[in-house]
């Protein structure tokens, strides 16, 4: 990797800049007044609603399909796979490997897979229609254990050193299997799109999603029809959290194939149930590590299996189990290291993007285990860490020499320091030895992010953005990425804005259209800023020399807004062009070999550490959270209290996984698919967060910042079970740690508490 | 039924069916699509509306309820001239809203709150929105915007302790 600039803590922040400071969030007023329109919010007139038909089993070969809608007949249309065939569809959910039909066609996969489309004028019509819809089936054995399941999507392998040589040399070995289970999104606006029959040439769909060019290139395949005969709009989107990466994909398509069917526009708005038991969920896992050390507590050998639940089909599973692979040594030093991962289908609905992807299911189990490892070792948790924590320059997993890499101990010691952690440890003590059935307890986890694609992605995505000219010296940003909640239009306002030095007001940003927006990418894997912004910083300094070289000045001074607006006018009236495009450059020179899993498998990390403080009720076994103090090294916070708001909320969710969100299956299928026994994390269940943020630039991303989206979501959980494992000197090797699990290890650490 | 309510202040009338979600009554017959469904069952809180000044889940009431009472939703929330009330104010300076969805239900619990209590803890803050779920800020930056608005009020607009009809 290039070097990066040398570090420093804090930046000094040039007086008025507008990185770095909280200027009014563009996409704030609207959403406080409730004008901002989502997609149930549209009003469509003339158009039908659809109805999406789901397969009761979890395993089975379709043997017919009926549709005698009888006096409905007239006022609905169906859709099916077998309609797809004869119209020449191309039956088939554009991703990865190409193997997700968007209708079950001849057999079913999983439980609540889409299996027929059904549209009427009215939402109670169209179910009734679809009631009429048979489908006869024959069961077949589903495949529903994942740590029994035999066909792989995807395997993958990091090879580092020599571990046997490192095993037989050890002082000590370590093993410990860890388990994490699903994990619902919960974003609160469930998924929906409006597609429109074929204007002009034209499909239409407009929808809550996040990568409106994933939709854009499921729909293309679909119809087979070319890129610019469709057209994929953003709506305002009520959260995604990765929920909302591909599945779109399918909503949008079933819609669009429904106002096909009709002729009419087809709103498709899945309602709660509907989203939680048949979308996307974040992997379950089991992942196993055995540990070498030597007599000091280093790190002589890592040896992990990551194994995840990639569900029916292969969807993101290869690339959620790559980063999960290439995190699980975690960001320490370890000369030795051997990780073989692999992602196995069983008949449920397939496992997709949430926020960490692979992240948090193996920095789960590795924090437990080094919790494990250090009273194996007899050593403090927190010297162990700081023994092995990577310095500055020193490799990861891949091999990768990191230049910041030493920001996790910064991070660690900020969050020793922030949390009193010494201190508060010898007051859990006492509190501990005074109360009859509380217990308090303290736990610690490190962790680290990779910004964007793995390995070469981001080299193939060649992500591109666009900045206009508008009238008075403004600018308008033109890119694919979404706002979802995180402030993307005023993260990139702020960006070009601070480039040209013009103010914050005169940059515009607009709704993500695939008809008006290069492609950018997705907005997905913490790759918003640092590469899409990175990208923006480029094409604004383009302009910037462009409108310098015209009117005859050096590049790189601020502009004043007049100034900038005559030599716009200027450039505008000789016959410049109104736009600059920039693409991605890979500016840090990052190889990654992707066949040995050797290399910079990220051009940058973001690093932190957490600490979680906690009660246990020895009499309910229910934990509270006093309190979650977070330190993280985000590179540079562009809009500082946006970024808080990201690691707040990751940190939220981390917490609901780590001790409520459990997905209870039945056959294959969500048992508890409602807000009402799938339990999220209200006000008073959420602790106090802490932030420290530490900001170490990034040298090739924007003004030094690196992605921070999903590392918050990566330490929460294992810091709260490391707290109550230490408040009740007990093991915990399973998310979520509920009540009963809490209580099941109690008693299994000492069995005479059985009889009590 | 001839359904005629009060909605942020100005008469409306609807002809629905008496049972029919008052959730839907807004969004459909009315137009005002501030009001959002998370959850269909009560849990989320994003259709929170003031029902005669008292805080409700719009998707648990039958029109018939609401049937010659005052309601007030999101839409309601700012000054006719636009300025927005001071809960809306707080959440646009600290950053309460992240996707907005949970919004407008949030801003009308708040509001419900802050018109009864003047100064209330951290605690009651978090117990009286703890029907309003959100999933993306962790809720500390809502919770500093209410105490901020609450602060904000002047002295005097009552203090009466918190009551709120069952969720």
């Amino acid at each position: 990797m290039a070097p990066a600039r040398a570090a420093v803590r804090h930046l000094p922040r040039a007086p008025r800049a507008v990185v770095g400071s909280n200027v009014p969030r563009r996409e704030g007023l609207e959403k406080l007044t409730g004008r901002a329109l989502y997609v149930a919010d549209l009003d469509v007139p003339g158009a039908w609603w659809g109805v999406t038909v789901r397969s009761p089993h979890a395993r089975a070969r379709i043997l017919s399909i009926e549709r005698d809608l009888g006096a409905d007949g007239a006022r609905a249309v169906v859709v099916t796979a077998e309609d797809l065939l004869r119209a020449g569809r191309d039956n088939v959910v554009h991703l990865i490997a190409d193997d997700q039909p968007f209708l079950a066609h001849r057999s079913v996969e999983h439980a609540e897979e889409a299996v027929a489309l059904v549209a009427a004028p009215t939402r109670e019509e169209a179910e009734r229609a679809a009631a009429r819809v048979r489908v006869r089936y024959e069961p077949l054995e589903p495949v529903l254990d994942f740590e029994r399941a035999e066909t792989i999507h995807k395997t993958c392998a990091i090879d580092k050193g020599d571990v046997a040589a490192a095993f037989a040399g050890a002082a000590r070995v370590v093993e410990g299997t860890y388990r994490v289970g699903h994990q619902e999104h919960a974003y609160i606006e469930p998924n929906g799109m409006v597609a429109w029959p074929r204007i002009d040439g034209v499909r239409l769909v407009r929808g809550s999603l996040q990568c409106p060019f994933y939709v854009h290139a499921a729909l293309t395949r679909l119809f087979g029809e070319p890129a610019e005969a469709i057209r994929v709009a953003q709506t305002s989107t009520g959260g995604g959290f990765g929920g909302k990466e591909d599945y779109p994909d399918l909503v949008a398509g079933h819609a669009a194939l429904l106002a096909d069917a009709c002729g009419r526009p087809v709103r498709l708005l899945y309602d709660r149930a509907e989203d939680m038991v048949a979308t996307t969920k974040r992997h379950p896992g089991r992942i196993v590590h055995r540990t070498a050390l030597d007599a000091e507590g280093r790190l002589l050998g890592m040896d992990v299996e990551v194994l995840l639940d990639g569900g029916a089909y292969v969807t993101l599973s290869p690339v959620v189990l790559s980063r999960a692979v290439i995190h699980a040594a975690g960001p320490y030093r370890c000369a030795n290291v051997r990780i073989r991962g692999r992602v196995v289908k069983t008949n449920t609905p397939p496992n997709g993007a949430f926020r960490g992807f692979g992240v948090p299911q193996v920095a789960f189990a590795l924090e437990r285990h080094l919790d494990r490892v250090a009273r194996a070792a007899g050593l403090d948790r927190v010297e162990l860490r700081r023994r092995n924590l990577l310095a500055d320059g020193e490799t990861t997993a891949t091999g990768q020499a990191v230049i910041d890499a030493g920001a996790s101990r910064q991070a660690l010691d900020a969050a020793l320091k922030r949390s009193r952690f010494a201190a508060t440890a010898r007051a859990h003590a006492r509190f501990n030895r005074r109360h009859a059935h509380l217990r308090r307890g303290l736990g610690l986890a490190c962790f680290f992010h990779g910004s964007g694609f793995t390995g070469n992605g981001e080299i193939r995505l060649a992500s591109e953005v666009a900045l206009e000219l508008l009238e008075g010296g403004r600018v308008r940003v033109l890119a694919a990425a979404t706002e979802i909640g995180q402030g993307t239009r005023t993260v990139f306002a702020q960006i070009v804005a601070q480039v040209l030095g013009l103010p914050y007001e005169a940059v515009e940003t607009v709704d993500p259209d695939t008809a008006l927006v290069p492609d950018s990418g997705p907005t997905v894997a913490s790759r918003t800023v640092p590469i899409v912004g990175r990208i923006l910083a480029d094409a604004a300094r383009e302009l910037d020399a462009v409108l310098a070289r015209r009117v005859g000045r050096p590049p790189g001074r601020p502009w004043t807004r007049r100034d900038f607006a005559g030599a716009a006018a200027l450039h505008l009236d000789a016959g410049g062009e109104r736009r600059v495009t920039a693409r991605f450059s890979n500016p840090s020179g990052q190889r990654f070999d992707e066949t040995r899993y050797v290399g910079d498998a990220y051009a940058a990390y973001a690093w932190a550490a957490a600490v979680a403080e906690v009660e246990v009720d020895l009499t309910s076994f229910e934990t509270r959270v006093l309190r979650v103090v977070a330190a993280q090294d985000i590179g540079r916070a562009i809009h500082p209290r946006l970024a808080a708001g990201q690691l707040e909320g990751g940190l939220t969710q981390a917490v609901g996984w780590a001790l409520f969100e459990e997905v209870v299956a039945r056959d294959g299928r969500m048992a508890n698919g409602q807000l009402t026994n799938y339990i999220l994390p209200t006000a008073i269940e959420t602790p106090p967060i802490e932030l420290v943020v530490l900001e170490r630039p990034f040298a090739h991303g924007p003004f030094g910042a690196k992605g921070i989206g999903e590392l918050p979501m990566d330490g929460g959980a294992p810091a709260v079970v490391n707290a109550i494992a230490d408040a009740l000197e007990i093991d915990l090797d399973r998310l979520p740690a509920t009540p009963e699990r809490i209580a099941a290890a109690w008693l299994a650490a000492r069995p005479e508490r059985r009889r009590a | 039924m001839k359904l005629r309510l009060e909605v942020n202040g100005r008469p409306r009338s609807a002809d629905v069916p008496p049972m029919k979600r008052l959730l839907d009554v807004l969004r459909d017959d009315l137009r005002l699509t501030g009001t959002k469904e998370g959850c269909g069952e009560g849990e989320c809180g994003a259709c929170a509306v003031l029902l005669d000044g008292e805080l409700v889940n719009s998707c648990l009431v039958p029109a018939c309820q609401a049937d010659r009472r005052a309601v007030t939703t999101v839409e309601g929330l700012a000054a006719p001239d636009g300025s927005l009330h001071p809960v809306q104010q707080a959440f646009w300076e600290k950053g309460g809203a992240q996707c907005g969805i949970c919004t407008p239900g949030m801003l009308v619990a708040a509001v419900a709150l802050v018109e009864r209590a003047r100064r209330p803890s951290d605690a009651e803050i978090r117990e009286w929105l703890a029907g309003n779920l959100c999933r993306c800020t962790g809720y500390v930056k809502i919770v500093e915007a209410v105490a901020a608005a609450a602060r904000a009020r002047r002295p005097g607009a009552g203090a009466r302790r918190p009551k709120r009809v069952k969720r």
